[in-house]
């Protein structure tokens, strides 16, 4: 790894190590995360329920570990689809201009003046609820914010001497797309994305939580919260785990958005 | 025998006039000097010829072809390459040296890329080390020697060099001219010099146009611009760029 990548090792092990207990996550379970057990429930901390159990007896470690794969793959799988569909949309319309650009991003305008979680909590009620339905909810309308940072960056690149000389150089408008305005736009688009993963598993839950998005008994964290929520005071343990997973996702994520901005502006950069 | 042709070429932005009836000529292996002050529409009348914008009137006559409309643009860059101002902007910061130079060649059927590539960079006065360096690792100079070999790596029959010596200082000026020079005569290739620094054109040009205010006002030698200056522009200019060469002002 050259020594421009290297302040990003440890965020990447951080980051590393939440996806690998989520990929791993069956295997790591002391406990069946679905087994129910009531002469345990609601048992506090202890040496074999290291964070105790909720009112059904299941231990929530298990239910922790178990919950990290579906929060955290869907919100990675969420922000991979906005991120690629609206960084090809933005780029396009700023590459090519006229009148699908025009259309295009009036469209993303209705979008971006809808208030977000609103938006996403009427459309996921409407929709029925269920994870997949509130992932669709927030990818609606979380498309246009990369449609507009890519079509401002290619806007700005598209007048650089490097692109009259790619021009120059017989490179078709596709060859350009993939060759000069990708790559130049990716470092911000990706920094956008490593920075929203934490908005995004923090809506995900928050749909969760209201309920409209993981079912019972499926562990999710922002479900997890919402089952213990009328024992904050007498099992707060319930509460406590998902939450500090959440915080501590959410924050080992935009870490890395952070040292990852650091560490792609190349330009401002010289050897 | 003229390889390029540029009659009658106007061009508005918001109503005011940037290119008046621009008229003149190239012939081929010839160097013609485009001299002016900046805003007189020098760089608007390079990007025409180009074909990055469009002229309001007139038309473009390139290797005995009218490309003022003409589609297929990749066959007039077979023949037309341009080098820019500002160097590092002319590649882009995320591809090598090397690949920015390949990429003509790639996408004009040349073959044995590689060799050739390291070849140019020796004959631009680099050395096979570049063709990893990105453009923000090497200087101005180096990076103009580099987007030079990008320019002549597929053999066009046209240059256009837009103030490609203006963000150089004067040593490294003096020795990109001396290579430009070399490489237009070994190759054959003409080439159109836009500067607004009267000074070089001597040193390069066969014949020079002055602009002002969208208009050519004058034609001739450079020693003849510079000796025996006809407009009164022309004179200003003259007295101008040769005050800043005496240092006095």
């Amino acid at each position: 790894m050259s020594s421009r990548y290297r302040p990003l090792i440890p965020y990447l092990i951080l980051a590393g190590s939440l996806i690998f207990v989520a990929v791993f996550a069956e295997f790591l379970t002391p406990y069946d995360p679905y087994a129910q057990n009531l002469e345990n429930a609601l048992n506090a901390p202890n040496e074999k329920n290291l964070l105790g159990t909720d009112r059904y007896g299941r231990d929530v470690l298990s239910r922790v570990i178990i919950g990290s794969q579906t929060t955290i793959f869907s919100a990675l799988l969420l922000l991979l689809t906005i991120s690629i569909f609206g960084s090809f949309i933005g780029a396009v319309c700023g590459f090519k201009g006229g009148k699908l650009d025009i259309f295009l991003m009036r469209l993303s305008d209705v979008f971006l003046a809808f208030p977000q979680m609103v938006f996403a909590i009427a459309a996921a009620g409407a929709l029925g609820g269920g994870l997949f339905n509130a992932a669709a909810a927030l990818a609606v309308i979380g498309w246009p914010k990369y449609a507009r940072i890519s079509r401002g960056l290619v806007l700005t690149i598209r007048e650089m001497p490097y692109m009259n000389a790619a021009k120059m150089a017989g490179t078709s408008s596709a060859g350009i797309l993939f060759h000069h305005v990708f790559p130049n736009i990716a470092g911000p688009v990706l920094v956008t994305a490593a920075l929203d993963i934490g908005t995004i598993i923090m809506e995900l839950a928050g749909l969760s939580f209201l309920g409209l998005g993981a079912m019972p008994p499926t562990a999710e964290w922002g479900a997890m919260m919402n089952n213990g929520r009328s024992m904050l005071q007498t099992a707060s343990w319930v509460i406590l785990a998902p939450g500090t997973a959440i915080f501590i996702t959410v924050a080992v994520f935009n870490l890395l958005g952070d040292k990852l901005r650091d560490v792609l502006d190349v330009r401002g950069k010289k050897s | 025998m003229k390889i390029l042709s540029v009659e009658n070429v106007s061009k508005n932005f918001g109503g005011k006039k940037i290119l008046d009836n621009i008229n003149f000529s190239l012939n081929y292996g010839e160097c013609l000097g485009v001299v002016g002050l900046s805003g007189c529409g020098k760089s608007t009348l390079a990007k025409i010829i180009s074909r990055f914008i469009p002229c309001d009137g007139g038309k473009i006559i390139f290797c005995g072809e009218d490309i003022t409309h003409k589609k297929n643009l990749h066959e007039i860059y077979k023949n037309m390459q341009m080098i820019f101002q500002m160097p590092e902007d002319s590649f882009d910061p995320r591809k090598t040296l090397g690949w920015s130079i390949a990429e003509p060649m790639k996408n004009f059927g040349i073959k044995n890329i590689l060799e050739r590539v390291k070849s140019l960079l020796v004959e631009v006065g680099l050395n096979e080390n570049y063709f990893s360096r990105y453009p923000h690792e090497v200087s101005g100079g180096e990076c103009q020697r580099a987007a030079i070999a990008r320019a002549v790596s597929i053999s066009p029959k046209l240059l256009i060099c837009d103030e490609a010596t203006s963000a150089l200082d004067v040593t490294v000026q003096e020795k990109i001219i001396e290579l430009l020079k070399k490489l237009c005569r070994e190759k054959n290739i003409s080439c159109l010099f836009i500067t607004h620094d009267l000074v070089l054109l001597p040193k390069i040009s066969d014949r020079v146009i002055v602009m002002h205010g969208g208009k050519i006002i004058e034609e001739g030698t450079p020693e003849k611009i510079i000796n025996f200056p006809q407009s009164p522009f022309a004179k200003k200019l003259t007295e101008i760029n040769f005050f800043k060469m005496n240092g006095e002002i």
